[in-house]
């Protein structure tokens, strides 16, 4: 019995719950006279019993789908040779993969033995008794709840105010799943970056000044023992952030300031979609566009000059990172600027001061917080941005804070730890645990501070 | 006397003052006016810039060079009951060198097979399954050929390099030239773009493996994110009592919305698949990510659609006896709906820009076989375009560039749908 087959079973049970509920109910209306001797509405009543029906069952259905695989497996082991029970587990998991695949027909590791042709008809057997259990066990539940509630169906039942009720801590879980969420990637993180701690100190890693993650493979290897110092590589972060601000910040901001004050309503209607389009391009499309265009373009001009520039240095990378958060800068200013109450403009211009003279002397002081707290959620986005680094910073770290030079990033190092083929418990995957934990925190750090500060400035003009 | 004179002369001497200050004044307004417009038409420049290089160098990939092969379907060789043994690449072999028949020695003709695409013996097996009864009959193909003609073809290779710099050497230049001379190779609009899955070969490869995979990620991430999204957003909007418990989910979805994608891709990693022990690189796994990715963009989207609808509304609802829920499901939801589904697309369409966290579980693999179902191993675009970017063959910079037009051309769709949207049922209150 495939699983999607009974969900569409259940399904097709809870329609005909709805639709026995609602007839229940209407039956009393006919004996008592009318639809208002009811609590609720006929349709309560029948989505009461569709939930009676499918809520106790779809939990059945989750629960054994989550221990069904597991019992299978221990029940399939208990049966298989003696030799085979007593390999140590990594081995007996090997087995048991080819179990698994001969059930699903796709062997590919070697010839089939007669053994594990064995397990594996047991295995089908099992699984079959369990899906074959699992549906009479859901029919069960289903018309039980079908037959509770339409004993219960009364005039005086409150069916909406339990439906609505059913509802409500729906919509908690919904809401609740945000804290779930930093709750996972905390926990996450958090638990590979100390299985990281116990094999590199911590302190090694926040104050080690060398980076260099390969891992000797033989004892007797020379030259590669991994160090994990995280110094250079959030070095090589802030280089390339700070170059991404310093494009970022001054452009943005005069954009915002030239389109919220001067610009007139045609120039603004045509520019400002524009520059939304900018937030809009994929990074990896800023990342293609760094390498293949900008970076050649950075070392013909350094060569011109006799300027020896890295293809993969961290100007280029900066630079178009500074263009992807150009509109990001732009419109958290514009709308700080838009907040500025007019008064104050109005007051400025009729002490005689010209128009960049209020800006700069009224209006942006005024702004100054929620500017404040746009640059640092603008530095978050920047020290988190991954594709453009990926593609146009290089891998090596090195601690300079020469942007013609190739540093690395905490992400990229990230991304080329995790890519490709892992095992679980070398420090070389652990330390992009580590890594991701600094950035989470860093950035949380940031964005707790920039979101104050906006809510704090929202609120002074409000 | 006296004195008014000295008033005199001190009023005038201040609007001098003025006066002369006021041309500097003039001046430094009229700079701070121009960086603004100089910082806007950056940006724009900079747009512009991308569009360019990227329409520039991609435009090509639309096109394909492929060369006419007569093609003797020999009963020999090709036996009906036994077409997968048969030797396929011998026929294409054959058939091509009858086209230069002067070229015997072995080397030489290893270097004129090599002008082919390894796609085109996959292309005539294709054919003759498809129609095994023109088995016994002579045929013309085009059949693709190799990414260095087509890039010779394409102007990509310059003819006046030193022979050593060139990908193809002289000898090869003019069995091409021939070949052009004979109107048997030609550039024809490039089908395997749009129909093909990943290849090593940049003739073979194309996107449409990655888009099965970006589609079936986003339905996913559709389905679980939008009605988690609007319950969540109607939660707090409507039902949330004001305390710390509300507070905390707030700041929370805030933060989220601000954490680094690559953060999701970790999580992603150790808990559906390290823990959950989901398929890796499915895009089952990848649309679990980015759902908890988008959910707080849809979420705060959801808010402000509900915040834009007036008080009154509610107000009446209730006073007609509505219960709450009533209220919010008849009556505020519908009003809210177009905004909560333009910050749906929204959402949507960073989704499927996304790159990063899709690495870190595993869609980055090399997948030549378009993905059939949520749990089959597959790519996205973005990701696609991530590894394209990566290869170093000439031929696969410009199919880099055409899948970012194709994409970009995706996005372009979904925001001008929002758009649309939210100038059609925006209401105005």
């Amino acid at each position: 019995m495939n699983p999607l087959y009974i969900l569409i079973i259940l399904l097709l049970m809870t329609s005909a719950g709805y639709y026995l509920g609602r007839k229940r109910a209407l039956v009393f209306t006919d004996k008592t006279g009318g639809p208002k001797t009811l609590h609720s509405r006929p349709v309560y009543y029948g989505t009461l019993t569709a939930l009676w029906c499918a809520v106790p069952s779809l939990f059945i259905f989750s629960f054994w789908m989550m221990c069904e695989s597991t019992v299978i497996t221990d029940m399939v082991i208990s049966k298989l040779p003696e030799s085979v029970q007593t390999l140590p587990s990594d081995r007996l998991n090997l087995v048991m993969n080819d179990v698994r695949n001969l059930v699903d027909k796709n062997m590919v590791s070697g010839e089939e033995s007669a053994d594990l042709r064995t397990a594996a008809d047991y295995y089908l057997h099992l699984r079959s008794v369990s899906r074959g259990a699992l549906f009479v066990l859901i029919m069960a539940a289903g018309i039980a709840g079908i037959s509770i509630l339409r004993h219960r169906i009364r005039p005086e039942l409150r069916a909406r105010n339990h439906v609505e009720r059913v509802i409500y801590y729906v919509l908690i879980a919904c809401s609740i799943l945000a804290i779930f969420t930093t709750i996972g990637i905390v926990l996450s993180v958090l638990y590979e970056s100390i299985r990281f701690f116990k094999i590199i100190p911590i302190q090694e890693f926040l104050f080690g000044l060398e980076w260099s993650p390969q891992m000797a493979i033989r004892t007797d290897q020379v030259g590669s023992s991994g160090a994990f110092g995280a110094i250079p590589v959030f070095t090589g972060t802030l280089l390339v952030s700070a170059i991404a601000m310093a494009v970022a910040v001054p452009v943005g901001l005069m954009s915002a300031i030239y389109l919220s004050e001067y610009a007139n309503k045609k120039f603004r209607a045509f520019a400002k979609p524009l520059l939304e389009i900018l937030a809009g391009i994929p990074t990896v499309v800023y990342g293609f566009f760094a390498a293949l265009v900008v970076a050649p373009v950075i070392r013909d001009t350094g060569a011109l000059i006799n300027l020896d520039i890295s293809s993969e240095s961290a100007l280029a990378a900066g630079l178009v990172m500074g263009v992807m958060i150009i509109p990001f800068v732009s419109s958290l200013a514009d709308d700080v600027i838009n907040a500025v109450p007019q008064g104050l403009r109005d007051g400025a211009l009729s002490l005689g001061s010209t128009q960049s003279e209020t800006i700069r002397h009224i209006v942006v002081p005024a702004a100054l917080p929620g500017i404040v707290g746009g640059v640092l959620l603008a530095v978050s986005r920047a020290i988190g941005e991954t594709m453009i680094v990926v593609m146009a910073a290089g891998l090596s770290a090195n601690m300079t804070l020469n942007p013609l030079k190739t540093v690395t990033t905490v992400t990229v190092q990230i991304v080329t730890l995790l890519v490709g083929d892992q095992e679980f418990d070398s420090p070389k995957t652990l330390a992009a645990f580590a890594l991701g934990l600094l950035l989470f925190v860093v950035t949380l750090i940031l964005n707790i501070i920039a979101l104050y500060v906006v809510k704090k400035y929202r609120e002074q003009y409000e | 006397m006296n004195k008014e004179t000295t008033q005199a002369n001190g009023t005038a001497s201040t609007v001098d003052l003025v006066k002369k200050s006021l041309a500097r004044r003039y001046k430094s307004e009229k700079r701070f006016r121009m960086m603004g417009l100089l910082a806007v038409i950056f940006s724009l420049a900079c747009l512009a810039s991308l569009f360019i290089s990227i329409f520039g160098s991609g435009y090509t990939a639309f096109q394909q060079t492929v060369i006419e092969l007569e093609i003797e379907l020999d009963p020999l060789v090709l036996n009906p009951n036994n077409l997968s043994g048969a030797d396929f690449n011998g026929l294409v072999k054959t058939s091509f060198f009858k086209l230069f028949p002067e070229v015997t020695d072995r080397r030489e003709k290893k270097k004129l097979f090599s002008l082919l695409s390894s796609g085109a013996s996959y292309q005539l097996m294709d054919i003759i399954k498809t129609h095994p009864e023109k088995i016994g009959t002579a045929i013309s193909l085009w059949v693709p050929a190799d990414d260095d003609v087509d890039m010779l073809m394409k102007g990509h290779i310059n003819r006046s390099l030193p022979e050593a710099e060139r990908r193809l050497d002289d000898v090869q230049l003019s069995w091409i030239d021939r070949l052009a001379e004979k109107g048997k190779i030609k550039k024809k609009f490039n089908t395997t773009f749009f129909t093909a899955g990943d290849s090593r070969e940049p003739e073979l490869a194309g996107i449409w493996g990655a888009t099965c995979g970006s589609f079936y990620t986003l339905i996913i991430t559709l389905l679980l994110s939008f009605p988690i999204g609007v319950a969540a957003a109607v939660y707090l909007e409507e039902f949330a009592p004001k305390n710390r418990f509300t507070d905390v989910i707030e700041v929370n979805i805030n933060n989220l919305a601000a954490v680094p994608s690559i953060v999701f891709g970790l999580l992603g990693l150790a808990v559906f698949l390290g823990f959950f022990g989901l398929p890796r690189s499915s895009s089952l796994t990848g649309g679990l990510v980015l759902t908890l990715m988008t959910l707080p963009t849809i979420i705060i989207a959801g808010r402000a659609a509900l915040k834009s609808v007036p008080p009154s509304i509610r107000e009446a609802a209730l006073g007609i006896g509505a219960s709450k829920t009533q209220m919010v499901a008849h009556h505020v939801l519908p009003l809210a709906m177009p905004g909560m589904l333009t910050g749906a697309i929204i959402g949507m369409a960073r989704a499927l820009g996304e790159t990063a966290p899709l690495l870190m579980i595993g869609m980055v693999a090399f997948i030549v076989d378009i993905p059939g179902g949520f749990t089959a191993p597959s790519t996205a675009l973005p990701v696609q375009i991530f590894l394209w970017a990566d290869s170093p063959e000439r031929g696969f910079m410009e199919k880099t560039s055409a899948a970012i037009m194709v994409l970009l051309l995706f996005l372009v769709v979904m925001n001008s749908a929002a758009v649309f949207l939210r100038k059609k049922y925006e209401k105005r209150w």
